[in-house]
């Protein structure tokens, strides 16, 4: 049924979608300056660090042990790995069958094991605290993804996102009360698994505070621009999730060039509101304390549950 | 053809087992030839047994009478898939370990290695015995030895009184298990005076006796598998055992609990009510979670792993509990998924556990530490521990691609499939559990990072780790299999499911193999391609790819310089390792948002303590609230019955003339 021009837009979708990643963080930085009424880096801002990065001599601490070395490559292959599953562009993907939804909140769960792995391992105060910042949230936040996917997954009546994207664009359009919970859930399970703004701030590198800058402390060089980027790709790949289950229009169900070319073109219009959406929340929000992360993820986990009840109650 | 001998080379294996065992008393005086022929010898058997095993799930039941036992009680044996499949865990299980310990037990443990070797084989043999058992009288015979041998095994360093009490402890449990398991046995016969099994079968028991029946299997078996409340063994028992014991404990004496309750839930029994699924899964859930949570907060790392091991029971029966609501309304595709998904869970937990625990062993040769605190950065001077427990941590961790995650991608999968429930309030109910097994299984993870981090990463936190060694060739050979069998469990889990599948149309009378096999041999799609679909080995391979490519990619266009420096930190440049994080800092934020799961003792210091001191005691909240109380009622009941002894014989004397008096009286009434 696949034959290999969809391998090879697969895996050219993969490649946009990685090269491309840098571009959404470049593009929410600037959104969060215009609104802040600072000057705004240029969008390319993260690719020009990144290529600085690469530049620089890596600097690793004597007692790294291989596994620390290893992880950057780990990390940055799980997200690739990611983006082949997300529909992006087309719902036809030869490789989605791969993984469904659940496997793929085990394939984050996965970078996220090993990542905490690294920040333990050179054995400094802030890098354990920031691994152990980075577990608790991620266990936190697991429930509340997985009970979102399970009520599009009710909806749709399967737990490959190819399917639910495909489910949900031949429908007329309705409104799934539960959809719209499942949608502020998400919203909050991205905010705190991509160390957005109430739970993390990108920005800052005040110790006591920071989870995702704690856990790269250690990292320099190349492995730094392997997981800096490894992070864009994450939060697109977050985006992208939150489009194939809440708002697919658009998205391509064959893969021909022009229906792709079209799909990416809408597919930028919606990144390109999304980044702006999630600055202005950022913006208008104050980092929580690191005890109040989990009455914010038990929250998201109940409005999860809710549109799940709604659901069955509803049947919709 | 294999399925008319296979029966035979089981009984052979297992008196292979024990002639080992009384080779390994009559060489008490040769310790060497204990540990460098006997154990090899065992392993060779286990490897054998798990083939075995594994051919034999897809033959016909046999049956068959040993020549033992008493004139009119004959022991009646008998080889079902169940018991194929459970044998094959046990040949995984005991091959690993008896592997590792040729390597383990060369310096001497209190107990002499021969009579080691009697007891550890023994212990095997009879685990394989109660595996086919076919009447309740050889069960229970076996299930004693089992338990006997075990608690000896336990107790091997006994000069030490905390092994001695733990040891007792065990004892204590399973005894009262036994028992409760023996009245089970009695209630299933139904008055026919008939103890086989296949008796039991033919037995209709009305809706009050099937319960009480059911609930003293629930609680005989929950004994042995460490279900709450009387889980309160195993924390105990860990670590008091030498590792390879632990390791076999773990991984498979408490899985002859969840063997038991299958054969007698599904097997045995024949209605299932749904709300007894209902109590198994309230119970199982609570198990599992309460075991995460306190793993999480461990300071002794085979403590910590007791925790997982009862978390991991616990998911293994609520996946029975969801097996029996499924069954109990006829919808029996759904009940095979699931009832697969435990199973699976069975043998990836067998797996991965036994591999942990035998690396806390070489750890424990290693540095003579059990304490997390006393750990830390042995990744440097153990690397083959440390790749060979990363591979099992990822496996308990619920990781894809390993087997850990196959388990519970099943078993997620069934709790999707609940809405066809014809209960409504149960279609509610069950997806939140399934929120909450995800929440169990994103702990493991932590749990995980904890163990691996604070033994294998980071700076040594003493000075002797320094010098630590790493494990010989004969316990690289037990890691080696059993990380084998780990990596075969995530890679091809269709190939484990057909397997599975022989059980489930047994017991369930439907299996989830026709829509497995029917995508092929890579894709796992436990009801439909369209539905849901999972494919290890095609993930695992890309995931490299990628992996690869990006290492070399940015090795091609951009320079290779590395450079060693001391740690950043920061710029703060006094770093000791006595600033890393503890074991019970990484169970602080567990502590503050669980608090109430645990009885915590909190020593801090005042601000104007010249020498500050903070201690903290975590303690399991059963011992207060409900086994202290049972000692507390207990001591005193005996006390109030000890009014009566005096030590002197002429009372005891009037004690007996009065008794005599009281019964005549009685009887000429």
């Amino acid at each position: 049924m696949s034959n290999l021009s969809d391998y090879f837009w697969q895996i050219s979708e993969v490649m946009i979608a990685v090269a491309a990643a840098p571009l959404l963080t470049g593009w929410i930085n600037k959104c969060r300056s215009w609104l802040q009424n600072k000057s705004a880096p240029s969008v390319f801002q993260p690719h020009r660090m990144l290529h600085k990065l690469f530049h620089k001599d890596s600097v690793v601490a004597e007692n790294a042990s291989p596994l620390f070395r290893m992880d950057p490559y780990i990390v940055f292959g799980c997200m690739t790995l990611a983006c082949g599953i997300i529909p992006t562009l087309s719902t036809n993907l030869p490789l989605s069958p791969a993984a469904d939804a659940i496997a793929l909140v085990g394939l984050f769960a996965l970078a996220r094991v090993f990542i905490s792995l690294a920040a333990v391992d050179i054995g400094t105060g802030f890098g354990t605290m920031g691994g152990r910042r980075e577990m608790f949230i991620g266990f936190l936040a697991e429930p509340a993804l997985l009970m979102v996917l399970f009520s599009s997954s009710l909806i749709s009546k399967s737990t490959l996102l190819t399917s639910i994207v495909g489910n949900l664009v031949t429908q007329d359009l309705a409104v799934y009360p539960s959809l719209a919970f499942a949608s502020v859930a998400f919203l909050m399970v991205l905010l705190a698994e991509n160390a957005r703004v109430p739970i993390d701030n990108p920005a800052t590198h005040l110790e006591l505070t920071m989870i995702h800058e704690a856990l790269l402390l250690e990292y320099s060089g190349r492995s730094l621009a392997l997981m800096e980027w490894a992070a864009s790709i994450k939060l697109l790949a977050y985006f992208c999730m939150g489009f194939a289950l809440f708002f697919p229009w658009g998205i391509s169900s064959v893969n021909t060039p022009l229906a792709l070319l079209l799909s990416l073109l809408i597919l930028t219009v919606k990144l390109a509101i999304a980044g702006a959406l999630l600055a202005v929340i950022e913006i208008a929000s104050a980092k929580f304390r690191i005890f109040r992360v989990p009455e914010f993820l038990a929250t998201a986990f109940l409005i999860a549950v809710i549109g799940m009840l709604v659901h069955f109650l509803l049947g919709a | 053809m294999t399925d008319l001998i296979s029966m035979d080379y089981i009984v052979l294996i297992i008196a292979g087992w024990l002639a080992i065992g009384v080779c390994g008393v009559l060489a008490l005086w040769r310790p060497a030839f204990a540990t460098y022929v006997l154990y090899p010898a065992g392993a060779a058997l286990g490897m054998l047994l798990s083939a075995i095993g594994l051919f034999s799930v897809f033959g016909v039941a046999q049956t068959g009478i040993l020549p033992l036992g008493l004139p009119d009680l004959q022991f009646h044996i008998r080889l079902d898939s169940l018991s194929s499949y459970f044998l094959f865990v046990l040949g995984i299980v005991s091959t690993g370990v008896s592997l590792y310990s040729v390597g383990y037990f060369r310096k001497k443990e209190e107990t002499p290695l021969g009579l080691m070797c009697l007891l550890y084989h023994v212990c095997i043999a009879s685990m394989a015995m109660i595996l086919i058992a076919d009447d309740a009288y050889v069960f229970m015979v076996a299930w004693e030895t089992m338990s006997l041998t075990a608690t000896f095994l336990v107790t091997a360093n006994h000069s030490d009184p905390e092994v001695r009490y733990a040891g007792f402890l065990y004892f204590l449990i399973s005894h009262i298990g036994a028992l409760a398991l023996l009245l089970g046995f009695g209630l299933l016969q139904a008055d026919t005076g008939n103890y086989t099994f296949a008796n039991m079968r033919e037995q209709h028991l009305d809706l009050l006796w099937g319960s009480i029946t059911f609930f003293l299997a629930f609680f005989g078996f929950g004994a042995k598998a460490g279900i709450l409340p009387l889980h309160i063994w195993l924390p105990e028992a860990h670590p008091a055992a030498p590792s390879p014991i632990s390791a076999l404990m773990s991984a498979f004496v408490l899985k002859t609990g969840v063997y038991g309750f299958i054969r007698i839930t599904f097997d045995l029994l024949h209605a299932q009510i749904w709300w007894w699924g209902v109590v198994v899964l309230t119970v199982g859930l609570t198990t599992a979670l309460f075991g995460v949570v306190l793993s999480a907060t461990q300071t002794d790392m085979k403590r910590l792993l007791a925790y997982s091991s009862i978390e991991n029971i616990g998911l293994m029966f609520t996946g029975i509990g969801l097996t029996i609501i499924f069954h109990a309304y006829d919808m029996n595709g759904m009940a095979a998924l699931s009832l697969t998904a435990t199973l699976y869970h069975v043998v990836s937990h067998a797996a991965f556990k036994s591999l942990l625990f035998l690396g806390t062993g070489a750890v424990l040769h290693a540095t003579g530490e059990r304490n997390l605190g006393k750990l830390g950065g042995l990744m440097r001077f153990m690397p083959w521990t440390a790749w060979a427990v990363l591979i099992g941590m990822l496996a308990a961790a619920g990781l894809p691609p390993l087997g850990g995650f196959v388990s519970e991608w099943l078993l997620l999968q069934s709790f999707l499939l609940t809405p066809g429930l014809p209960n409504s309030v149960l279609n509610m109910l069950i997806p939140i559990v399934a929120g909450v097994i995800v929440l169990v299984g994103a702990m493991a993870a932590y749990v995980m990072v904890k163990f691996f981090g604070v033994i294998f990463l980071g700076q040594p936190r003493e000075q002797k780790l320094n010098h630590a060694h790493d494990v010989n060739i004969w316990e690289r050979l037990g890691f080696g299999w059993l990380v084998v069998v780990c990596l075969m469990l995530g890679f091809f889990p269709v190939q484990m499911t057909l397997v599975i599948d022989r059980i489930t149309t047994y017991l369930v009378e439907e299996g989830i193999g026709t829509a497995v096999a029917k995508n092929g041999p890579l894709l796992l799609a436990p009801v439909a391609a369209d539905r849901a679909s999972y494919m290890p080995l095609m993930f695992v391979t890309i995931l490299l790819v990628c992996c690869l490519s990006a290492y070399v990619l940015v090795r091609r266009m951009y320079h290779g310089r590395i450079r060693r420096s001391i740690p950043w930190a920061c710029g703060y440049p006094f770093q000791t390792s006595k600033m890393q994080d503890t074991a019970e800092g990484l169970g602080q934020p567990i502590r503050h948002i669980f608090g109430n799961f645990f009885h915590i003792t909190r020593e801090l210091p005042s601000a104007f303590d010249k020498k500050p001191r903070y201690r903290i005691t975590v303690e399991d909240p059963f011992w207060s609230l409900l086994y202290r109380p049972i000692a507390v009622i207990t001591e005193y009941i005996s006390r109030a019955v000890g009014v009566l002894q005096h030590g002197r014989i002429s009372i005891y004397l009037i004690y007996s003339f009065a008794t005599l008096m009281l019964l005549l009286l009685v009887v000429t009434q």
